[in-house]
């Protein structure tokens, strides 16, 4: 069966969910062999193997986490000689998207960004995309070279499928752009111990309807009674509010959860963009004629400083 | 010694119209209004402070797109950029990211350059991948998704926010840098503003400009094909309830059918 190469999302040889649900979409058109490259490669292979990879190509160096994105494609381009995949799969992430459009360019091929869903092909993988801030659906494939393709979070279940897990080190020379871009520091995010908010099964976000910082505890504690992840809206962020990393839309994070639960957010068709592909959305809003609850398949016509903690309330009660 | 900055801004149908596909399934130019791309905004901001800290800057603004595209490039004008090129030609008509990225790193070097700005996504295509492959066919670093981005000395220095963490960029230029919605809110044009760019030159080129062949680029030669787009159906009206003091139980009442909780 054909090679389908996986790049492996990892943070010091902890593997991230994407990664694990790509390895699921790779085995519907091929055998996975992941690519795990910088420090702690060697320590994703338990989880790799665990969940299908036949093979898992490392490799380990310093220039990955000291220069951008090139050392990657480098080493990613190396994986593809060496190995002559049927196709490239990518977390479609912010670093992810650069480093395999960089690597479609070298080795001649077509790229899709931002795939939900993928199957086999009579003509190659097709990707599922989801556009226009998910008013359509679309079946795209790559039509030259190996296809590339970039998929969401979220876009398959992760599921364990044992494998060999066969463990290679990956040769790999370094281009002398590898160096190109230094990065001079790096400051860590600091955990808040909820869980990522792309990867979470539940979202529960605000918008300027929270009207000030210290009010998004009351979003906080009503995602923690659901042991959800918090988002934003942009409007919120830009108030500075909350953190912009936890933005939710066309310019934040698009988030495809169980439940997305909004409060004090209108709607926006740019926040629209990162939230419409959630399995069942709830809004809670003082205005009846928001855009949201055009979206929604339970609505709270309500202030949100009754409904939210009266709502978190019952769900500590009902969890006991 | 004088600084080239070329940014690069695409022309796109307003996000807030009803998009959709044509026949050939390309976006439809013809049912919605077209704009300068609102992230492409905050790129045309950052290169006019940067050029404003600079002894000696010249801002060229580049779009490769349609006859209407010339709007997009009369916004940036408007804005402050020095002058304009617009790549038009009906061959690009259907031209995927790859293609796209090949039109605009030939029109860059044509134009010549020591500093490249895209935005960090286009808001139709959204692929967020232009400003990498330019880096890499230009053969220059990649400063990208910038909240922070400054020049001196010939060096780009920026921020880049990402996941797990935050970190201090730095490149020599030439460079390719593309900033977020992040770097610093663009200026509305000022009537001046307005004004000055109607005298503003506007080069028109095409691909026999730039020695790329037909086959290079369009529908026909994209490296990728839209077999079907399907509008998504519309979601089924859901459960709407006015809190008269319950409506948090009701709520959490729902969510428990949903086993939810
Ligand atoms: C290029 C571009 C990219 C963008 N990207 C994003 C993005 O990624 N994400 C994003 O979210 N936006 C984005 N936006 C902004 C977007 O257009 C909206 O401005 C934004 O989503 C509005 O945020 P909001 O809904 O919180 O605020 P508003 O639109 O002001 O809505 C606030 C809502 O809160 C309700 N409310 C107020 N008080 C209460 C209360 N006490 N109880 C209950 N309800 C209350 C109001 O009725 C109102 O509906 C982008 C815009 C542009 C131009
Ligand atoms: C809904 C949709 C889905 C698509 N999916 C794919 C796909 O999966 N694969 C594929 O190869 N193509 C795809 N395309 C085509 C692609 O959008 C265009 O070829 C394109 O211009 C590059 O991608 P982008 O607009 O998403 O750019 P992005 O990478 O999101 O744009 C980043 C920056 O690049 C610059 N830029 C991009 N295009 C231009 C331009 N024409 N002129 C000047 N500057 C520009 C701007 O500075 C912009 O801010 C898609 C298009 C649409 C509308």
């Amino acid at each position: 069966m054909a090679e389908v190469l996986v790049y492996v999302d990892h943070v010091d040889g902890a593997v991230r969910k994407p990664t694990l649900e790509l390895l699921t979409l790779a085995r519907r058109i091929g055998e996975p062999v992941a690519v795990a490259l910088g420090n702690g490669a060697a320590d994703t292979v338990a989880a790799l193997a665990e969940h299908g990879a036949v093979k898992v190509l490392t490799h380990e160096a310093a220039e990955y986490a000291d220069y951008l994105v090139v050392p990657k494609v480098d080493a990613l381009q190396a994986a593809v000689e060496a190995v002559s995949p049927a196709a490239v799969l990518v977390p479609s992430s912010a670093e992810g998207k650069e480093i395999a459009a960089r690597l479609a360019l070298r080795i001649g091929s077509g790229i899709i960004t931002d795939a939900v869903d993928l199957e086999a092909g009579d003509e190659g993988p097709v990707a599922t995309q989801s556009v226009f801030a998910a008013s359509y659906s679309t079946k795209s494939r790559v039509t030259k070279g190996t296809p590339v393709i970039m998929v969401k979070p979220n876009s398959a279940a992760v599921e364990a499928a044992p494998a060999a897990g066969a463990v290679e080190a990956l040769s790999v020379t370094f281009s002398d752009k590898a160096t190109g871009t230094k990065i001079t520091s790096r400051t860590a995010r600091e955990s808040t111990g909820r869980p990522e908010l792309t990867e979470a099964a539940i979202v529960v976000s605000g918008g300027r309807g929270v009207g000030g910082a210290d009010n998004f505890a009351l979003i906080e504690a009503l995602a923690d009674s659901l042991g959800a992840a918090v988002g934003a809206s942009r409007a919120a962020v830009d108030a500075g509010w909350y953190p912009h990393t936890n933005q939710v839309g066309q310019t934040g994070k698009s988030v495809s959860p169980q439940l997305y639960i909004a409060s004090g957010i209108s709607g926006a068709i740019q926040h629209r963009a990162g939230m419409q592909t959630s399995k069942t959305i709830v809004a809670v809003n003082k205005d009846a004629e928001a855009p949201i609850f055009e979206l929604v398949d339970y609505g709270v016509v309500g202030d949100l400083f009754d409904v939210v903690p009266q709502l978190t309330e019952e769900i500590k009660a009902r969890k006991g | 010694m004088s600084l080239r900055i070329v940014v690069t801004v695409k022309y796109v149908p307003d996000a807030t119209g009803d998009r959709h596909f044509a026949d050939d399934l390309t976006v439809d130019r013809d049912d919605v209004d077209g704009l300068l791309s609102e992230l492409d905004e905050y790129a045309v901001e950052q290169a006019l402070q940067i050029a404003e800290d600079a002894d000696d800057a010249e801002v060229t603004v580049l779009t490769v797109g349609p006859e209407d595209a010339k709007d997009a490039l009369r916004k940036a004008l408007s804005m402050g950029a020095d002058k304009a090129i617009h790549v038009e030609d009906d061959d690009l008509h259907g031209t995927d990211a790859i293609g796209t990225s090949l039109v605009l790193a030939k029109a860059i070097e044509k134009a010549g350059y020591d500093l490249v700005i895209s935005g960090m996504a286009s808001t139709d295509g959204t692929m967020g991948v232009v400003p990498a492959l330019l880096a890499e066919r230009l053969g220059v670093p990649q400063v990208t998704l910038l909240s922070e981005v400054s020049v001196e000395d010939g060096t780009v220095t920026g921020r880049r926010d990402g996941d797990t963490a935050s970190e201090q960029l730095q490149a020599s230029l030439p460079a390719v840098v593309s900033v977020t919605d992040q770097s610093g809110e663009a200026r509305y044009p000022s009537f001046k503003g307005i004004m000055a760019a109607k005298k503003k030159p506007v080069e028109s080129w095409d691909l026999s400009d730039l020695d790329i062949d037909a086959d290079e680029v369009g529908l026909e030669n994209a490296y990728t094909t839209v077999d079907a787009a399907t509008e998504r159906p519309a979601r089924t009206a859901g459960t709407i309830v006015k809190d008269e003091g319950e409506g948090g139980k009701q709520l959490a009442e729902f969510l428990a059918s949903q086993k939810f909780i």
